[in-house]
C-alpha cells in the first residue's frame, strides 16, 4: 500500500476486483429477496467445483460506485458440517474451495422475529475471522408481532455492526444502502474490522447468546398471526383436508386455467407451419422446417402455460411458509415407511423436477435416508411428465365432468398419486433391505407465514419458464431433426416402417408389443431417453411425416391410430420409465458412483414394463 | 427434583415448560438441536401434534416454530414452569 502511493495513482492501493461479500444466515431468513433486489435478480446459478451445491453469484454497484460481487451461500444453522450444505458454506468462508477466492466479508442475516433462536450462529460467525456486518431483516414483521429490539445495545454486544432492513422493500434498504457503501469502500481498501473470535463450545455460546437477548430482545406473550394461521392448517384433521384440497384444485387448475393459452400456443404453431408452407417451396427443407422443427418443438412448447401454473403454486406455497407445514402434516407417513422428515421437500422439488429434487436431498443428514430419497424422487410426478400424460389424457380421456371434477384432470391426480404410493412403497422396501439403517429424524423450522414478495415470485417463475424453454431449444430441437431424418430416410413412400426410425424400432418391437406398443411408440422411446416430454415431440414428428399432414393437433391423431389400452399402457409405462438421462447423471454426481444409477434404471424400468403389462392385458381383458 | 424431569415428548399442548438439558446420550444430535436453537433455559410450548401418537410435534421456541419427531423430542429434557 505504502509503495503503490508513490505512483501517485489513488487506486492502485485498492483491490483491482470487485469486493466479495457472502450471504450468510439460516433458512428462511429471506437471503433469496435480499440477493435478488441487491443484484435486480441478475444471478448467475454456478456450481462450486467438485460439489453439485449450487450457489448464485450477482452483481451490484454501491451508490458510490464500489463494484460488489456477492454469493448467496445455501441457507444453514451451524458450523458443524452436518450436511452437504453446511460443509460447502463452510469451506466457501474460510476459502478452501478449489477456484473460489475467500470473501472479503461476511453479510449476515437476521430474522428479526427468531433473533433470540439464532443469534447464537452470529457469534459462530465471528470464527470465521473475516469483517462481518449483521442485517436484522423483516424488522417490519417483527414489529408487527409486538417485537422490540434495541440496535444499538445489540451492536454493543455483538462487536459487529447491526442494520435493520426490510430487505423486500426499496426504503427498508436504504439504511443498508448506506452503510454498505462506506464499509464496501473500507473493505476494498483492505480495511475493514475483524471480530475477536469466540471459539467457545456451541453451549457456551447459546448461553452468551441468551444473554445479549435478555438485555436488548423484548418479545410479548401473544399469539402471533401465524399461531392463529396455524390452529387451521396444522389442526390434526382440518389440516390434511386442506393440504389435499389444495393439491387438488393444483392439479385441476393445470388442465382448465391453461387451456386458453394453450389453444393461442396451438394456433400460434399452425400459422408458423402455413407461413412455411407459403414460403417455402414443396421439398425435404419445408418437410425438415415444418415436420421437424415447429411440430417436434411445437408439440413440446403447447405445454408451457400448464408448467407456469404448475410451478406458480408451488413457488406460492413455498414463499408462503406453508410448504413447511405441509411437510409437518405427512410427516406421520413419512415416518411410516421409514424417511426422513426432510425429504418431503426433495420429493415436492422433484415434483417440477427430478434434477433439483436430487440435490435438495443433500439437506437430509443420515447418508441411508439420503440415497433411498435419491432413489424414489424420479417417481414424483415432474414437468417433463406432464406433456406425455396430457397428450394422451387428452387424445384418450373425455373431456367429461365427474361429479364437480373434470375426468380429465382427475386422471392426471391419479397418475401424480400412483407415483407417490409406489415411491412410497419402494422407499419401505428399500429401508427395510439394502439402505437399514438408524431411525430417521426430522428437524424443521416453521417459517412464519408471509405474502410472497411479486418481484421474487415472478423471478422465480421466469427462472422455471426458462429452464424449460432452454430444455426445449437444446434437447428437443435437436432430437426433433434427429427424429426427423430417421423418420424421413431412406425412404417414407411407404410409410415409416421403411425408414431408419422404423428399423430400429422393428429391432425393439417383439420387446414392447407384450405390452400392447405399437411400432411408432417404440420409436418414441428411443429418442426420449433424452427427456420424457420428447416423446411427445417425437410422436408428433413421426405422425406429421405419416399422415402428411401437420395441421391436425397431435391428440386427434392419436385417438384415431391408438386404442384405449394402448394410450394406458403408455401413461402407465411413463409413471415409472426412468427415461432422463439427466436424472441418472445428477444421481451418479451426488451419490459419487455408478452403482445406484444403474440400480435405479433397473428398478423402474423393471417396474414400467410390469404397470404397462398389467394396465394394457387388465385393459383388454375389460374390453376397453 | 429428579422426578420433575421429563422430556419434551410429554409435554402436553400448551402447557409451557423450560429446556432444562439434554439426555446425553446421542452427541450429534445434541449438536443439531442446539444449532436450531435449542438450549438451557429456553422456554418451550408444544403447539401441535401428529395426528397418529402425537409424532411429529411443534414447538414454540423463543417464538420460532419448530417441527420434531419423537425421538428427537426425547432428547430435550424439560421441567414444567407451572408445577411447583
Amino acid at each position: 500500500m505504502v509503495l503503490d502511493g508513490t505512483l501517485g495513482a489513488p487506486d492502485t492501493s485498492e483491490l483491482d476486483h470487485p469486493v466479495r461479500l457472502a450471504l450468510l444466515g439460516a433458512p428462511n431468513c429471506g437471503k433469496t429477496s435480499l440477493f435478488n433486489a441487491l443484484t435486480g435478480g441478475k444471478a448467475k446459478v454456478a456450481n462450486y467445483p467438485g460439489v453439485t451445491v449450487e450457489y448464485r453469484k450477482g452483481y451490484f454497484a454501491t451508490h458510490r460506485n464500489h463494484d460488489v460481487e456477492i454469493l448467496d451461500l445455501p441457507g444453514v444453522y451451524g458450523d458443524c458440517g452436518h450436511s452437504l450444505d453446511e460443509r460447502v458454506t463452510i469451506d466457501a468462508l474460510s476459502g478452501a474451495l478449489d477456484g473460489e477466492r475467500q470473501p472479503d466479508g461476511i453479510l449476515f442475516l437476521l430474522d428479526a422475529s427468531h433473533i433470540q433462536t439464532h443469534l447464537h450462529n452470529v457469534l459462530q460467525a465471528k470464527n470465521y475471522g473475516l469483517p462481518m456486518v449483521v442485517v436484522l431483516n423483516m424488522m417490519d414483521m417483527a414489529a408487527r408481532d409486538g417485537i422490540k429490539i434495541d440496535v444499538p445495545a445489540l451492536e454493543r454486544e455483538l462487536g459487529v455492526p447491526v442494520i435493520s432492513a426490510v430487505a423486500v422493500r426499496e426504503s427498508g434498504r436504504a439504511a443498508l444502502a448506506t452503510f454498505l457503501d462506506g464499509w464496501v469502500g473500507d473493505l476494498r481498501r483492505g480495511g475493514g474490522t475483524i471480530p475477536d473470535a469466540h471459539p467457545e463450545s456451541l453451549k457456551t455460546l447459546q448461553a452468551e447468546a441468551r444473554g445479549i437477548t435478555a438485555g436488548t430482545v423484548f418479545r410479548p406473550d401473544t399469539n402471533t398471526q401465524t399461531e392463529r394461521l396455524d390452529r387451521l392448517f396444522m389442526h390434526p384433521v382440518l389440516g390434511p383436508l386442506i393440504l389435499l384440497i389444495i393439491l387438488f384444485v393444483m392439479f385441476q387448475a393445470v388442465y382448465s386455467w391453461a387451456a386458453p393459452l394453450t389453444g393461442v400456443i396451438e394456433s400460434g404453431i399452425g400459422l408458423l407451419q402455413s407461413g412455411a408452407a407459403a414460403i417455402i417451396p414443396d421439398g425435404w427443407l419445408l418437410s425438415l422446417i415444418s415436420d421437424g422443427i415447429i411440430a417436434g418443438v411445437g408439440a413440446v412448447v403447447v405445454f408451457l402455460p400448464q408448467i407456469i401454473i404448475l410451478f406458480a403454486f408451488i413457488l406460492a406455497l413455498e414463499a408462503s411458509g406453508y410448504m413447511a407445514r405441509a411437510a409437518f402434516l405427512v410427516d406421520t407417513l413419512m415416518a411410516k415407511v421409514g424417511l426422513n422428515g426432510r425429504a418431503f421437500i426433495p420429493l415436492l422439488s422433484s415434483f417440477a423436477c427430478a434434477v433439483p429434487g436430487i440435490m435438495a436431498a443433500r439437506t437430509i443428514e443420515g447418508e441411508r435416508d439420503r440415497l433411498t430419497t435419491i432413489l424414489i424422487a424420479p417417481l414424483m410426478t415432474c414437468s417433463a411428465r406432464w406433456p406425455v400424460y396430457l397428450v394422451i389424457i387428452g387424445a384418450f380421456i373425455p373431456a367429461t365432468k365427474v361429479g364437480p371434477f373434470g375426468l380429465q384432470g382427475l386422471v392426471g391426480f391419479i397418475l401424480m398419486i400412483t407415483g407417490i404410493v409406489f415411491a412410497l412403497i419402494f422407499a419401505f422396501a428399500f429401508k427395510r433391505t439394502l439402505l437399514k439403517g438408524a431411525k430417521p429424524s426430522l428437524l424443521l423450522e416453521l417459517p412464519s407465514y408471509k405474502m410472497p414478495v411479486l418481484r421474487d415470485y415472478l423471478m422465480g417463475l421466469w427462472e422455471r419458464a426458462k429452464i424449460f424453454i432452454i430444455r426445449a431449444g437444446r434437447i428437443i430441437l435437436p432430437a426433433a431433426i434427429g427424429i426427423w431424418f430417421l423418420a424421413s430416410y431412406p425412404t417414407r413412400a411407404n410409410g415409416i416402417e421403411e425408414t431408419y426410425a422404423g428399423m430400429i424400432g422393428k429391432l425393439l418391437q417383439p420387446l414392447f408389443a407384450p405390452i400392447g406398443f405399437n411400432l411408432e411408440m417404440t420409436i418414441s422411446l428411443i429418442p426420449a431417453m433424452a427427456a420424457r416430454e420428447v416423446a411427445v415431440g417425437t410422436l408428433g414428428t413421426i405422425y406429421a411425416v405419416e399422415t402428411e399432414d401437420s395441421s391436425q393437433a397431435l391428440t386427434e391423431i392419436l385417438s384415431g391410430q391408438w386404442t384405449l389400452p394402448m394410450g394406458l399402457a403408455f401413461l402407465a409405462w411413463f409413471v415409472f420409465a426412468p427415461q432422463c438421462i439427466s436424472t441418472l447423471a445428477i444421481m451418479r454426481k451426488e451419490t459419487n458412483s455408478w452403482k445406484w444409477p444403474a440400480f435405479a434404471f433397473f428398478y423402474m424400468t423393471a417396474m414400467a414394463y410390469i404397470a404397462a403389462l398389467l394396465t394394457y392385458r387388465v385393459a383388454v381383458a375389460a374390453g376397453l | 427434583m429428579l422426578a420433575s424431569r421429563s422430556c419434551l415428548r410429554d409435554l402436553p399442548k400448551r402447557a409451557p415448560a423450560i429446556v432444562s438439558g439434554f439426555c446425553g446420550i446421542d452427541a450429534e444430535l445434541e449438536t443439531r438441536l442446539r444449532e436450531i436453537g435449542f438450549a438451557e433455559g429456553d422456554r418451550v410450548e408444544a403447539l401441535h401434534k401428529g395426528l397418529f401418537g402425537g409424532n411429529p410435534i411443534s414447538v414454540k421456541l423463543n417464538g420460532t416454530h419448530i417441527a420434531l419427531r419423537r425421538r428427537e423430542a426425547e432428547a430435550i429434557l424439560i421441567e414444567p414452569l407451572t408445577a411447583a
